[in-house]
């Protein structure tokens, strides 16, 4: 009864906003061209970049819905297939850095002393420098590239989720019930694991939707500046890089790619947000 | 005519789970100069009829149902929002609970003073006068209060305050309109037990000397019965029995206010053993048929479970809501 | 309140010891050979060894450490090697460009956040409140490069009302800079044709640079105000007869302004961090046109002069930030 009730409340409020189901519509859209887009794009040879020069720059048209590149290269296709690499980039860095994050902000929530103060004193380190010069310093000295890229987005993004792990172990820590347990002989292990990690999951479920939309737009960032993913790898932010050239006559090109930037973080944006009203209603948005 | 009438005032808060029935036909009188307790458990709807004179219930959820609450002959309940504010602070103040979350912990006290002082003349539509002048009423009306030193206090901030200290300026601001109406919500439940004794005498005095009507609101009937010369007794969203202090002590009518007197342990009379009523009360989504205190009446019959007891008068100014309550 | 005071500006030091240590770690991180770089493409393995030796790069990694504090110290954040410059004497050259680009851009966030935050808190629920939500969405979603070209094809190659790209006009002079501030110093020097010439390069990139601290300045103060204005002392104030006026605007303002200061604090940084992507499409000479340019050639001292000088401004900003705390909160002052 109680678990049907909150179910129902759950979704009763989700439906009710009308801007949490257009972030649930746009990520569905996104996550199903990712998933089926090899097989419906036109012109699958323009993926690794077929070069069709007679049909370079070309307006938008009902053979090509997004015109065409430098090359002849249907936009569309490309716009299309960049959602699946846009996505797998974005869930990787995301869940590496929560993989890393997670277990040490818990760590150090729980265990305190000597622990928690290097652990902790490394996160403020890291947190010290905004992400994206991070990024591109790291980047800088990795090389540019996607992988290079993906890893330093990785260690820009971690210390974010030992902070929130922390704070919410260290809340938890406080409360009666795992005074209870640990009173009534508990091994530790069992507590983190029975009652720690349940209770701080929705928070990071939040940070991890919010943050997929983020990584998605720091790595087109690093593309658009030439430091991620190389032409003609088929990556919105790489795209609109080359495609600012062709400003402003041929405009479509450098539109379409990034109006699917935009839909894709506004998607798991909106969609962090309602969550966050539902799982974690008294936090604080940034 | 009274100074305060309540007429069959419902009210109801929409919720996720269906409606509320918070309120359910109100119906009390308060005379000018008058005093009146209001007691009750938590959640019987005393606090929410107290910022329902002053207009305070967040809307949504609450929804005004039926009823009237006249005050000096209008209808608050149809004020516009600009009129309301002349009531607010200059007619009716109020006075409430927990005097740490009832000041702005980032301003000063002398400007949160100001700003009440400012407000009533500002609704007065009067020239605006000078800083000083206002400082120094602020600084008088705290003396009034029994505190020491107010210039120094009008320079502090809540948190350097004790509790007593900041329901005296509490009390103080509520006074700054001049207002025939203060009405008191809980106003010593989050104090100290020592300090709890000096509030209410501090309150009962002003009343005395300024001639204000009170409405004193409080669970605990001791509170109740040593502040004011009536008393309502509150179950569940209805007013069940309303009487003068003595004769409600005396001969308390209904089952749940004889409860409520048994609870109370009685220190002149060791023998008394202080006895519970039994049972919880209702739940308001679905509150039960008749007369809502049945489920728990040991005295509750078939007419209790169908039909809600109307408050009648059984003695001089004593009423009672109760089927099976009679005069004697 | 000292006390406080002390210890965050000894907590902003030790910091900033870390983010040296940080950005040199970052540097020997590095797989290519930095020597080579800068002997040039032609150059044989004497040449190499020759730059290594000039640069200390031959040096065991503390020494070099111990240089490149003492170095920093004495503001010299070494040469790029692809120029043969001081790094230090570039960053003095750009920074200011970045800095008034984010002063204007702040400032304007600020002032739109904070105000349209209010009205969304005070409308709750109604569709003025709805259109702002979405909007403060859209401020952290939309891509600040995209976002950029848009308005450059809209405003200056379509209506032709604003300059592409650049801080001022190639055939303007803009005198010798007093502040390093073109808006500043052409108001200094009474020159009003120069200001208002200045304000129409600034605008765009300033618009786009502002558009995520704006959301994120409305989001919090909004959730701040809602908060604020269901507190008890709203209540009280209420009740005795306080205008609504100074309700909202002093005592729920008051303390929806904490939380919203912390996030201005931190979109501080984050804006110095975006203007890598934002000077790059506005073609604006400032450190975080220089950062990309360097990064791209593999550049790396310029990169970390400029990471450390983001870092820098954003713990300072912390910092004043921390001190307003102080001031605002009086339980902070009197602890």
């Amino acid at each position: 009864m109680a678990v049907s009730r909150g179910l129902r409340l759950a979704a009763w409020q989700l439906g009710r906003s009308f801007a949490s189901m257009l972030g649930l519509a746009l990520v569905a859209v996104i996550v199903v061209l990712a998933l089926i887009g090899p097989w419906i794009v036109p012109y699958p040879d323009d993926v690794e970049g077929a070069v069709r020069l007679a049909g370079k720059l070309q307006p938008p048209s009902a053979a090509h819905w997004f015109g065409t590149d430098e090359v002849g290269n249907d936009v569309l296709t490309r716009t299309i297939i960049g959602a699946r690499l846009s996505l797998l980039v974005g869930i990787g860095i995301t869940l590496a850095a929560a993989a890393i994050g997670v277990p040490l902000g818990i760590l150090a929530g729980t265990a305190g002393g000597r622990v928690r103060e290097i652990i902790m004193r490394l996160t403020d380190l890291f947190l010290s420098v905004p992400g994206l010069v991070l990024a591109i310093a790291l980047v800088a000295a990795l090389g540019a590239g996607i992988v290079n890229a993906m890893i330093a987005l990785v260690l820009v993004w971690w210390p974010g989720y030992v902070r929130l792990a922390e704070s919410k172990a260290l809340s938890i820590r406080e409360e009666a019930y795992i005074e209870a347990a640990r009173v009534a002989g508990a091994p530790r292990l069992r507590i983190l694991w029975r009652h720690v990690l349940p209770n701080s999951i929705s928070p990071i479920i939040v940070k991890m939707s919010m943050d997929i939309g983020q990584a998605i737009l720091a790595v087109a960032s690093l593309g658009f500046i030439g430091l991620g993913a190389k032409p003609p790898t088929p990556e919105w932010g790489a795209m609109i890089s080359i495609a600012r050239g062709y400003l402003p006559d041929w405009w479509w090109y450098a539109i379409f790619p990034g109006a699917f930037i935009y839909a894709s973080v506004l998607g798991f944006n909106l969609l962090g947000d309602g969550l966050r009203d539902i799982l974690d209603p008294r936090s604080n948005r940034g | 005519m009274s100074l305060l009438e309540i007429r069959d005032y419902r009210l109801a808060f929409d919720t996720f789970d269906g409606t509320v029935h918070v309120l359910d036909g109100i119906d009390l009188s308060l005379g000018a100069g008058e005093t009146l307790g209001i007691v009750g458990e938590t959640g019987c709807g005393k606090s929410v009829l107290a910022r329902s004179l002053l207009r305070l219930n967040e809307s949504p959820p609450a929804r005004v149902v039926s009823g009237a609450i006249l005050f000096e002959g209008e209808d608050v309940l149809a004020l516009p929002e600009a009129a309301m504010r002349r009531l607010r602070g200059r007619r009716i103040a109020m006075v409430f609970q927990d005097p740490a979350s009832y000041l702005n912990p980032l301003l000063a006290i002398g400007t949160q003073m100001e700003d009440a002082i400012r407000g009533q003349e500002a609704a007065l539509g009067g020239a605006v006068r000078p800083r000083r002048a206002i400082r120094a009423q602020a600084a008088g009306l705290l003396a009034s209060v029994g505190l020491a030193e107010p210039q120094r206090l009008l320079a502090s901030h809540p948190h350097q305050l004790s509790g007593g200290m900041r329901q005296r300026v509490l009390i103080a601001m509520a006074l700054a309109g001049g207002p025939a109406l203060l009405v008191a919500d809980e106003p010593t439940t989050a104090l100290d037990v020592t300090v709890q004794a000096q509030v209410l005498a501090l309150i009962a005095g002003l009343v005395a000397e300024k001639g204000l009507a009170l409405m004193l609101i409080s669970h605990d009937l001791g509170v109740v019965t040593a502040s004011c010369a009536r008393v309502a007794v509150m179950y569940a969203g209805t007013v069940v029995e309303e009487a003068p202090t003595a004769s409600l002590l005396a001969r308390p009518m209904h089952p749940y206010a004889q409860g409520l007197i048994v609870a109370v342990p009685d220190l002149d009379n060791p023998a008394h053993k202080p006895r519970g009523i039994p049972g919880s009360i209702p739940n308001l989504l679905t509150p039960p048929a008749g007369c809502r205190f049945h489920p728990r009446c040991d005295r509750a019959s078939e007419i209790c479970r169908s039909t809600k007891p109307a408050l009648r008068a059984l003695a001089p100014d004593h009423r009672v809501a109760c089927h099976h309550a009679e005069a004697s | 309140m000292l006390v406080y005071l002390l210890r965050r500006i000894a907590l902003a030091g030790l910091m900033l010891f870390g983010l040296v240590c940080l950005t040199f770690a970052i540097a020997n991180l590095a797989p290519s050979d930095p020597a080579a770089l800068a002997a040039g493409p032609d150059a044989g393995r004497s040449q190499i060894e020759q730059v290594r030796r000039e640069y200390g790069l031959d040096r065991p990694l503390p020494e070099q450490f111990l240089r490149y504090v003492s170095d920093l110290v004495q503001g010299e954040f070494g040469r790029s090697v692809a120029t043969g410059r001081s790094v230090g004497r570039d960053l003095a050259r750009y920074f200011p460009a970045t800095l008034e680009l984010c002063l204007v851009a702040m400032a304007f966030g600020m002032v739109a956040g904070i105000s349209l935050g209010m009205l969304s808190a005070l409308f709750k629920d109604r569709w003025l409140d709805h259109v702002t939500r979405i909007f403060a969405v859209s401020g952290i979603a939309l891509p600040p490069f995209w976002f950029g070209l848009l308005l450059q094809l809209g405003f200056a190659a379509w209506l032709g009302w604003l300059p592409t790209s650049g801080r001022i006009g190639v055939s303007t002079d803009p005198g010798d800079p007093i502040t390093g501030l073109l808006l500043v110093d052409s108001l200094l020097r009474g020159n009003g044709p120069l200001f208002v010439q200045c304000l129409s390069y600034i605008a765009l990139p300033a618009l786009v640079l502002s558009l995520p601290c704006l959301a994120s300045i409305l989001r919090v103060n909004r959730s701040e105000m809602v908060e604020a204005l269901r507190a008890d002392y709203i209540t009280a104030a209420r009740a005795h007869g306080v205008s609504r006026w100074r309700l909202v605007t002093v005592h729920a303002l008051k303390n929806a302004m904490l939380p919203t200061l912390a996030i201005i604090g931190l979109r501080w940084g984050w804006m110095m961090s975006s203007t890598v992507l934002v000077e790059t499409v506005f073609d604006w000479p400032g450190i975080g046109l220089y950062a990309v340019s360097s990064a791209i050639a593999g550049d790396f001292k310029p990169v970390m002069g400029v990471t450390l000088i983001i870092g820098l401004n954003f713990m300072l900003v912390n910092l004043i930030v921390d001190l307003l705390y102080g001031v605002l909160d009086p339980r902070l002052r009197h602890a």
